[in-house]
């Protein structure tokens, strides 16, 4: 590879060699070089291109598009510049502030249980099962990779009010969880929480994985109880890690759609009181045919998204981001 | 078993946390089973059924009455295989090139790669839809399989893998040997990635396959909808075949539980790592 340039490129470096190669070696050569030079480019080529058709140029026309009104059947002649109109048409529209306080809601109500339970949970999976655990992480994961379709579709018959399973558990008078406003915010939180519990553990787990074992054995020899070293050994060294998946939550939570759009739907009259900030977006473009609004309020949202992001970020510190959040 | 195995009672206590955390996580898959063999008057019958039915046979064939399901069952297959496929051979071929590979703008370019992940996805919903329909592939597969035919979380786990497990004195001696670059990709690279390939393959076919929004907002003809969006155009408020509907649930589901059974602890370990190092 080092100096065979030389022997290709000057005639007189040729010289000295016994059979000198012939001409058609010498292209032949010549062309595996530019052929190692370009390959790469080709190689990664497909990525960049489908990254150009589909990822950017879709957002660049997206800020475009946020920027004008436009009668999406009448064709691209008929968009018509309105600035910035679209992002304060969609800020006053009291449907916005309240999508956004519903996606807020779910973020939290959903969000907080999944660390308060995952955290311990991997705390007890890894310090007490050896031979069962990769079937109980298995266990835990599998909901998240099941369609969420199916997972709306079975907690909407468990949670129906006068046969589902739940009420039948339940003591007390039937709730009526999907056809009330109130119960059925919780019964999104719920599904959301089952969905993604796993994923935090398999997080959690494979940052607890990384803390030496004689940390837990010094502490148990100065006699800490097994919650006091999860609470002053484990904790403080998953901070980095915990910084990294409430942020995957956030970010996650905050684009929620999935799960409110499928468990009630969109014709029902509590599609209001579960509707995301998305799903509102969904709903401006497909329902009502206003894509520049519809893309005002999903820039609108992204802010939203960078700005929490950003505010988690300086709520944990600089310590808590540590290696694995870069 | 050693020392730690023996049941203490705090042993047991956690023993019985974590064993009732995984029947509430199961549950509901062991009642979309049961229900799918139940006839829709027995599943809000109370008490619920906890074991199976012998209508499994009759929900099926109310499904395909309702839905032209075989139909979307093909498309799923069709569009989840044809995605896999274009991101084994793109993604290795991409991370092929980022792994072994010096070129100018290297370091820029696979960081692009790695940033272009951080998009989130709503914020191209509208705009996918607009330019599909410019391209007038609405209704058409190829809306759902080309644009992520590359996804940047398999480019950057083929890279990894080919950068630690591929000696590259094995390259290097295939190219001595007068390779071309393709050559050496296919025939020297590409057979000792099995266990990457494996991993990347099933987190693609799992995502293609549950993808919802995708299909959500460039299927819009019926007889092209996924196994999703067939399922969830089938609930009706007041009168859903819930037999029938937990019957297309069940076969939806079982062949991602199944490959999931057997590559368990491979596909957590790709996932998180994918997540954890992006």
């Amino acid at each position: 590879m080092h100096d065979s340039r030389n022997t290709l490129t000057s005639d007189s470096a040729i010289a000295p060699l016994p059979p000198a190669p012939s001409q058609a070696q010498a292209a032949r050569a010549r062309w595996r070089k530019r052929a190692r030079k370009l390959a790469p480019y080709a190689f990664i080529s497909p990525f960049f291109i489908l990254f150009a058709v589909f990822g950017l140029f879709p957002l660049l026309f997206s800020i475009w598009l946020s920027l004008h009104q436009w009668d999406a059947p009448a064709g691209l002649a008929a968009m018509h510049w309105v600035g910035l109109e679209n992002y304060w048409y969609a800020l006053t529209d009291p449907w916005f502030s309240k999508s956004l306080l519903t996606t807020l809601w779910f973020a939290v109500a959903s969000g907080v249980p999944q660390h308060l339970v995952a955290l311990p949970l991997a705390f007890l999976i890894h310090t007490t099962l050896k031979r069962s655990r990769n079937f109980v992480v298995g266990a835990y994961f599998v909901p998240y990779i099941t369609s969420s379709v199916a997972v709306a579709l079975i907690f909407t018959t468990l949670f129906s009010k006068d046969f589902g399973v739940i009420n039948a558990i339940l003591p007390g008078p039937p709730i009526d969880w999907l056809g009330d406003a109130f119960w059925a915010r919780i019964t999104v939180a719920i599904v959301v929480f089952w969905r993604y519990l796993g994923w935090n553990v398999v997080l959690y787990l494979s940052a607890l994985q990384v803390i030496p074992g004689d940390l837990y054995e010094a502490a148990t020899l100065d006699g800490a109880s097994r919650w006091q070293q999860f609470r002053h050994v484990a904790l403080p060294l998953l901070r980095p890690m915990m910084f990294f998946a409430i942020t995957l939550t956030l970010i996650g939570n905050l684009q929620l759609f999935e799960e409110p759009f499928i468990l009630i739907p969109p014709d029902s009259g509590l599609a209001i009181d579960v509707m995301t900030t998305a799903m509102f977006m969904y709903r401006m473009a497909f329902s009502d045919g206003d894509f520049g609004t519809a893309s005002a309020v999903s820039w609108l949202l992204f802010f939203l998204i960078a700005a929490l992001t950003y505010g988690n970020a300086r709520l944990f510190g600089k310590e808590g981001t540590g290696d694995v959040a870069r | 078993m050693s020392h730690a195995e023996r049941l203490t009672p705090s042993r047991v206590m956690t023993l019985a946390l974590v064993g009732a955390g995984v029947v509430l996580l199961a549950a509901p898959f062991w009642f979309t089973f049961v229900f799918a063999t139940q006839a829709r008057a027995d599943i809000f019958r109370s008490p619920p059924p906890l074991w199976f039915g012998t209508h499994f046979l009759s929900n099926v064939q109310l499904l395909l009455e309702r839905l032209p399901f075989w139909r979307n069952l093909g498309m799923s297959l069709y569009v989840a295989t044809m995605t896999t496929a274009l991101n084994l051979l793109l993604c290795a071929l991409a991370g092929y090139a980022f792994a072994v590979h010096e070129f100018a703008g290297k370091k820029i370019l696979f960081a692009l790669v790695v940033g272009s992940m951080m998009l989130p996805s709503f914020l191209n919903m509208i705009p996918t839809f607009l330019v599909m329909d410019l391209f007038g592939w609405i209704d058409t597969p190829r809306a759902l399989y080309v644009p992520g035919a590359a996804g940047a979380l398999g480019i950057f786990l083929m890279r990894q893998y080919i950068g630690s497990a591929i000696p590259r004195d094995l390259i290097d001696a295939a190219r001595m040997d007068g390779c071309g670059e393709l050559r050496t990709f296919w025939s020297v690279v590409m057979p000792l990635c099995g266990p990457a390939l494996g991993t990347l393959g099933l987190i693609t076919f799992i995502n293609a396959w549950n993808n919802f929004v995708g299909p959500l907002v460039v299927m819009h003809n019926a007889d092209d909808y996924t196994v999703p969006l067939a399922l969830r155009s089938m609930q009706s408020p007041n009168n859903t075949e819930w037999g029938a509907l937990m019957a297309g649930s069940a076969i939806a589901m079982l062949p991602l539980l199944v490959a999931f059974v057997f590559s368990a602890r491979r596909l957590v370990a790709g996932l998180t790592a994918g997540a954890v190092r992006g």
